[in-house]
């Protein structure tokens, strides 16, 4: 019997190890200029189960640029923990040399130069050699899919997630779990979960109308790996009917449920696992709360902020591991389960450096296959941009802004409203802007570009809310996304507020005068959750933009002042 | 281009409720415990209250109540202009004393539960209900 404060030296030195000599040694070997797919690859095999996890690949088939967000802060307990470190302080953190190939695929500083020497990332081709090479050491490794997979590109959208399913069965997973895929609209969802070759899981996914799981959906599968019971509860993304379109699914009822987790937890321990893994589309922080409620699950692989962590985090005896997004990040966790007991713990987060990676030929076929019929379409070049285009951090990044100013100009607006939404690829200075590009930023099922009358009031109703969603100090009432993108506008914000007191000095720019919260403004946005939205969509007005532009250059914003970070 | 606010609402990021601050607690829901006390002292334990943090649509939350042994359990939404929800009562013959509905919530806001045990003292509890506009999920 291995007593809690063995186990815990044991697993935090498993992990402190790995961190020192398998992550830690990326920069060295950078240094050397040798980086090799062996040397990304390599692991020593530990314990009898290993664990695949990808998450939040967002529809992307093809190596891209994805920069981390320079900003992404932690409110209440979780300020100044990971994931709201970025740049130097989450180099410092984990030990990582500026310039090194972790510094690239981690943290945000130089990414336009270091884009050019490490270059893309990604590619499910990638992923899938990756995923061969652990199963050659490990025949009978489990992968995971954490959702957001059958959303977020042009072909995806044109194929209504089937160029994803495709690939992704190539990739046979294990299991999966959900949050973009329900935006397909439940009736197309229903269709593709019925004919998966693997467990989709959800115990938070419940039937809208009599409040009880929905019977499409298992809470949980168990799988013989090594000797051992592996239990795996799936959570799927709790706020989908908030943060996105619920008419579009409106049979399901999603919410946290800790209460029915532990009762999950409780059933498959009973029956006997001797693993207890959740596959879950939470977020970092809901995860982290979660862990400290729920007692008896081993591992949290957790999705939906695309965090991706080179270490896991402890609460309690729960391991969380947090694996990116948009195809840049494969984790693989090797486990040592006896007894009934997890007595150790081996990670590693792979970062897919597609010119490193060898792509896997049937699967970079059948990707191929997938983008044969668009190809002309994907492939024409709109325009060029001399600006870093991003997205992700807490407020407005460069893609942001330049689809704030088409809902501006195309739009004639005097302000614009982008959602907060964590996915799309980055563009390096000197890159073609091609059709796909833009879709990889847009598209949705619900991508009608609005233009509406608001009064100042209002609009700082909506901020206020927006804010609360992100800043709320209880992860629990956080429901999703970062702060909503404006153009047009500038406003000053203070996180540690409580909601009606964060927004302040709204400013129209083109004025420079105060918002009146008596007048009405002329506000252009998309992705309203509202059924009956109408408007051109987004990837057209943006199209057209940038089109009329003919190559992008963005001035910094400085719109949106931050205070209490 | 005129909109009433109604129209303003519908235009939104998809607001059906829209409320800048959580909801002041209405001093009925306070009379409306006394009432059902008798200005009793209550007890944190003894009684779960189970709503979602974040409604999914303001306009029917689902919630649940469960006390063992109580013969009563009165759910108060001290936010909404008229608080009372529903008084459940337990006859002596009843297998459990659990019920559960639905309720209409004005704004963010305490959802309370108050149970009268079979001893006659009084447990409560309560859960904060988010009712927000939604959009830009992640």
């Amino acid at each position: 019997m291995i007593s809690r404060r063995d186990f815990l030296q044991v697993s935090m030195a498993a992990s402190a190890m790995v961190g020192a000599s398998g992550f830690g040694n990326w920069a060295r070997l950078a240094a050397q200029q040798s980086l090799t797919q062996d040397q990304l690859l390599e692991f020593d095999t530990f314990g009898n189960i290993s664990l695949i996890h990808v998450t939040d690949i967002h529809g992307q088939l093809k190596p891209i640029y994805f920069r981390e967000p320079s900003i992404n802060l932690g409110v209440g307990g979780n300020k100044g923990h990971v994931p709201h470190i970025t740049g130097a302080d989450f180099r410092k953190a984990y030990g990582i040399a500026d310039g090194s190939p972790s510094a690239y695929a981690l943290t945000y500083d130089d990414f336009s130069s270091l884009a050019k020497g490490y270059g893309r990332v990604g590619g499910l081709d990638r992923m899938a050699t990756i995923i061969n090479a652990i199963r050659a050491d490990r025949p009978d490794a489990l992968l995971f899919d954490g959702g957001d997979t059958w959303h977020g590109s042009y072909t995806c959208h044109h194929t209504a997630g089937q160029d994803m399913v495709n690939v992704m069965n190539a990739l046979k997973p294990d299991a999966m779990t959900f949050h973009w895929e329900f935006t397909l609209g439940s009736e197309r969802v229903n269709e593709i979960v019925e004919g998966l070759p693997f467990a989709a899981l959800g115990q938070n996914i419940f039937d809208a109308e009599w409040d009880e799981p929905a019977e499409l959906f298992k809470p949980y599968k168990f799988f013989e790996r090594g000797g051992a019971k592996v239990a795996v509860i799936g959570q799927a993304f709790p706020y989908m009917p908030i943060a996105n379109p619920g008419w579009m699914f409106p049979e399901y009822s999603f919410g946290i449920r800790d209460e029915n987790m532990q009762a999950m937890v409780d059933e498959v321990r009973a029956a006997g696992a001797d693993l207890l893994v959740v596959l879950s589309h939470n977020g970092f922080d809901v995860d982290k709360k979660m862990a400290g409620k729920v007692q008896g699950i081993d591992v949290i692989l957790s999705g939906h902020t695309h965090d991706a962590l080179p270490e896991p985090v402890l609460v309690g005896k729960t391991h969380i591991i947090a694996s990116g997004s948009n195809g840049k990040f494969v984790s693989r966790v090797d486990l040592d389960v006896r007894d009934g007991q997890l007595m150790g713990l081996r990670h590693k987060l792979i970062p897919v450096f597609s010119d490193v990676i060898a792509p896997d030929p049937a699967v970079a076929q059948l990707i191929d296959a997938e983008r044969a019929p668009f190809k002309a379409q994907l492939e024409e070049v709109i325009g060029q941009t001399d600006t870093l285009l991003y997205r992700r951090g807490n407020f407005n990044g460069t893609w942001d802004d330049l689809i704030c100013d088409a809902l501006l100009s195309e739009r004639e607006a005097d302000i614009a409203m982008s959602p907060g939404v964590r996915w799309g690829p980055s563009l390096v200075p000197g890159d073609n802007i091609t059709r796909e590009d833009i879709w990889n930023v847009t598209s949705m099922s619900y991508g009608q570009a609005y233009r509406s009358e608001m009064t100042g009031e209002f609009i700082k109703v909506i901020l206020e809310d927006v804010a609360d969603n992100i800043f709320n100090p209880d992860p629990y009432y956080q429901q999703g996304g970062d702060m909503v993108r404006i153009g047009g506008m500038g406003y000053r914000i203070d996180i540690t507020k409580p909601q009606g007191e964060r927004i302040t000095d709204m400013t129209l720019l083109k004025t420079g005068e105060a918002i009146d919260p008596a007048k009405s403004y002329v506000v252009a946005g998309w992705a309203s959750v509202n059924e009956g939205t109408e408007g051109p969509m987004i990837w057209d007005v943006v199209e057209d933009h940038i089109r009329k532009l003919g190559t992008v250059t963005l001035n910094p914003n400085t719109s949106v002042q931050v205070a209490g970070a | 281009m005129e909109f009433s606010r109604r129209e303003t609402l519908a235009l939104g990021l998809g607001a059906a409720v829209v409320t800048v601050l959580p909801f002041q607690v209405n001093a009925a829901a306070d009379d409306r415990i006394a009432a059902f006390t008798g200005g009793a002292d209550m007890a944190e334990g003894g009684v779960t209250l189970n709503a979602p943090e974040i409604a999914e649509n303001g306009n029917t939350v689902p919630i649940s109540v469960e006390a063992p042994g109580a013969t009563a359990i009165l759910v108060l939404a001290t936010g909404n202009p008229e608080p009372g929800v529903a008084t459940f009562n337990f006859g002596p013959g009843a297998a459990q004393q659990s019920a559960s509905t639905r309720i209409r919530l004005a704004g963010t806001q305490d959802v309370v539960a108050v149970a009268k045990l079979a001893d006659g003292s009084f447990a409560k509890a309560s859960a904060t209900v988010k009712v927000t506009i939604g959009g830009c999920g992640g």
